[in-house]
Order: structure tokens, then C-alpha cells, then sequence
């Protein structure tokens, strides 16, 4: 087998790629479709704070609203970078 | 009681107009009175595509700002009986459209008689895809086998979900997805999203499957509607995409890769 039937097997279809893309783009937008229209200033605001002490991007923040019966409960995942590039 | 329809995608070039001018001259066809509206106000081109640009004399606009009656801005098509059309205007500023404007418009046309309205609706998600599709009863989703259109249909859909008259009132839009320019081939080969993937993905109820079809082109060079053409895989497939509308439960064709024929093999030509 040469090296180029190889790259040729071992690749996904583009298909099948543009798929998964699909999938995780539009499962993003639906979460945050029904939103209140706060959310994404009290984002910034909130990494502004975070930023005071950790060095973070945006794309490390996740903020979530969800409804349940009774109550909404606002979700905040914050992914740390590496322990040594920590201040 | 009038049925009004939005064709409708957020992104541009993928097959709305044509298939609004398919799908209202299938009703015509069908005995059904039926009227299309172009909703891209500025940068009209479903007169185009129906062959009536030079008998356009009065707008959607004019009408709405009552600087003319209804019935001297509707054109009648030539070819199909039941069937007009309401054209945009060519330079005014696309927030012409008020909504009791085109309230206003659409009932009338309503109490004229019309059993189906279409919306054509411009690309975006702007002020004139609004208007087009917040009073739908029905929404055609069109959508190409590819991620920026599978992801603008989806915006769509949650705009008919949240915001559209019928939203607000409580109730759903009636919501189609119609996969356009599709290739068989390219879905064997691994290429393009097939369209259980795209079904999949949106979950909405699928109208029909339009081949990618040089025939396409052919009608909108002449002005003729690709329903027209019974010979054209695109004619066919827009017509049982019709007869989906009016409740018939038509197979799915041009789905997958079709044998061709001695002839068309012999002279490597395709529909
Ligand atoms: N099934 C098809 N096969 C081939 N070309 C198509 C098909 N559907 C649409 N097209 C072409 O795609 C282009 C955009 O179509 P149009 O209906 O104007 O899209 P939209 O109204 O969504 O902007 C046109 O050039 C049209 O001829
Ligand atoms: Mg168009």
C-alpha cells in the first residue's frame, strides 16, 4: 500500500465532515436560541471579571440559561488554560 | 379561505425563486387560483424568471402606499389561467414593507378569491425576509445540500417558530423543507450531505427533492417556469412536490443515481 492510498483511506468523506459540522453548529445556535437578550453582554461582563485573574479567551466561557419547571438555572463553564500558564 | 405560503431560506441564490415560480404555477395549473408575490423589494427577479418584466407598470409597494389599486399591479401569467403575479419595486428602500401594508395587501387578495398566496421571499434575515414570512400559514424551506444553507435553513425555522404571526398567536407555522440542486452522484461519492442527513438534521417535514438540472437554467433563460417542462427531472420533482402541497402521497424520485438510457449513454448527455 503506498503512502497515498493510505491518506486516501484513512480520510473522511467530506460528506460525512460537513455533517458532524452541522450538527454541532446547529445544536450551538439552538441552545442559545430562546435566550434571554442579556446573556451575551452579562458573557462579556463576566470574562472581563475572570480576566482580572486568569488569562482566558472568549471561547473558554460558556454561559447557558435553562428552564425547567419551576426555576431557570444560569450555567457558567469556565475551561482553566493550563496549570502553568496560570498567573 | 386563502392559504398563504413563504418560500423562504436566510441564504441567497439557492433555488427560492425558482421554486416560487414552480410551485404557483403548479397550482395554477391545477385549477387552484393562486397569486405570487416577489418580496425582494430592490432587486426583483421573479418577473424575470415568469416572463412579465415588460408588463410590469405597477408594484407591491404602490399598492401598499395606495398609489395604485390592487388589481392594476397584478399581472396575469400567461401561461397558466389561475395564475398572477404581484411584482416588487425595482429602487425604493426595502423598508417600504410595513406590515399593515402588507396586511392590508394580503387580505384583499384574500377576498378577491385566491386560494393560495406565495411569498417569495428575499435572502437574509432582515426586514423583508420578515414581512415575507410573518404572516404564512406555511413555510417552504429551501435548502442546498451544504452547511451554510443547512444552518441558515435552521435560523429560519426558529424565526417561524419564535416570531411569525402564528407564533405569537400560540400556533405553528406549517414548516416544508425542499432540498434543491441535488446530486445523486456527488451524495454516492461521498461529496455532498444526502438528504437523510439533511432531514436529519433540520426535522422538518421533506416536500420534494429538486435535481441539480441544466434545465434549470434552460426555463429561466426563456422566462418559462421549470414546471413547465414535463421532460426535465426539475419539472417532474417540482411537480410532485405540488402534489405533496395538496396532500397526495407521492413517492420520492431523483433521489438516487438513475440508469441512464442506451441513447443518453451513447451520447453522454443528461437530463
Ligand atoms: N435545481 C436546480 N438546478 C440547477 N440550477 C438551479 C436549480 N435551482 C436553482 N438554480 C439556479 O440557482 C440560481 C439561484 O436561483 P434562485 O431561484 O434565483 O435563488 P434565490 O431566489 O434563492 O436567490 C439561479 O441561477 C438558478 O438558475
Ligand atoms: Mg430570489
Amino acid at each position: 500500500m503506498s503512502i497515498f492510498d493510505y491518506f486516501r483511506t484513512a480520510k473522511k468523506d467530506t460528506a460525512s465532515i460537513a455533517k458532524e459540522r452541522l450538527q454541532i453548529i446547529v445544536a450551538h445556535e439552538r441552545s442559545q436560541r430562546n435566550q434571554p437578550d442579556y446573556l451575551p453582554k452579562l458573557q462579556q461582563e463576566l470574562i472581563a471579571v475572570i480576566r482580572k485573574y486568569i488569562d482566558i479567551d472568549q471561547d473558554q466561557v460558556d454561559i447557558q440559561l435553562d428552564q425547567n419547571d419551576d426555576c431557570s438555572v444560569l450555567e457558567l463553564n469556565i475551561t482553566l488554560p493550563e496549570l502553568h500558564e496560570r498567573h | 379561505m386563502a392559504k398563504i405560503i413563504v418560500v423562504t431560506s436566510g441564504k441567497g441564490g439557492v433555488g427560492k425563486t425558482t421554486t416560487s415560480a414552480a410551485i404557483s404555477s403548479g397550482l395554477a395549473l391545477r385549477g387552484h387560483k393562486t397569486v405570487v408575490i416577489d418580496f425582494d423589494i430592490g432587486l426583483r427577479n421573479l418577473d424575470i424568471i415568469m416572463n412579465c418584466e415588460r408588463r410590469v407598470v405597477y408594484d407591491f409597494v404602490n399598492v401598499i402606499n395606495k398609489e395604485a389599486r390592487l388589481n392594476q399591479a397584478l399581472i396575469k401569467d400567461k401561461r397558466a389561467d389561475n395564475l398572477y403575479i404581484l411584482p416588487a419595486s425595482q429602487t425604493r428602500d426595502k423598508d417600504a414593507l410595513s406590515k399593515e401594508g402588507v396586511e392590508q395587501v394580503l387580505e384583499e387578495l384574500a377576498k378577491d378569491g385566491f386560494e393560495y398566496i406565495i411569498c417569495d421571499s428575499p435572502a437574509g434575515i432582515e426586514h423583508g425576509a420578515f414581512m415575507a414570512l410573518y404572516f404564512a400559514d406555511m413555510a417552504i424551506v429551501v435548502a442546498n445540500p451544504e452547511v451554510s444553507s443547512v444552518r441558515d435553513s435552521d435560523r429560519i425555522l426558529g424565526i417561524l417558530q419564535s416570531k411569525s404571526r402564528r407564533a405569537e398567536q400560540g400556533e405553528r407555522v406549517e414548516e416544508y423543507l425542499l432540498i434543491t440542486r441535488y446530486s445523486p452522484e456527488r451524495v454516492a461519492k461521498g461529496e455532498m450531505l444526502g438528504v437523510g442527513d439533511v432531514e436529519e438534521i433540520l426535522a422538518t417535514k421533506l416536500l420534494g427533492v429538486i435535481p441539480e438540472s441544466e434545465s434549470v437554467l434552460k426555463a429561466s433563460n426563456q422566462g418559462i417556469p421549470v414546471i413547465h417542462d414535463q421532460e426535465s427531472n426539475a419539472g417532474k420533482a417540482y411537480s410532485d412536490a405540488v402534489s405533496r402541497l395538496l396532500g397526495d402521497n407521492v413517492e420520492h424520485r431523483f433521489v438516487t443515481i438513475q440508469n441512464k438510457g442506451l441513447l443518453q449513454r451513447l451520447f453522454g448527455r443528461s437530463a
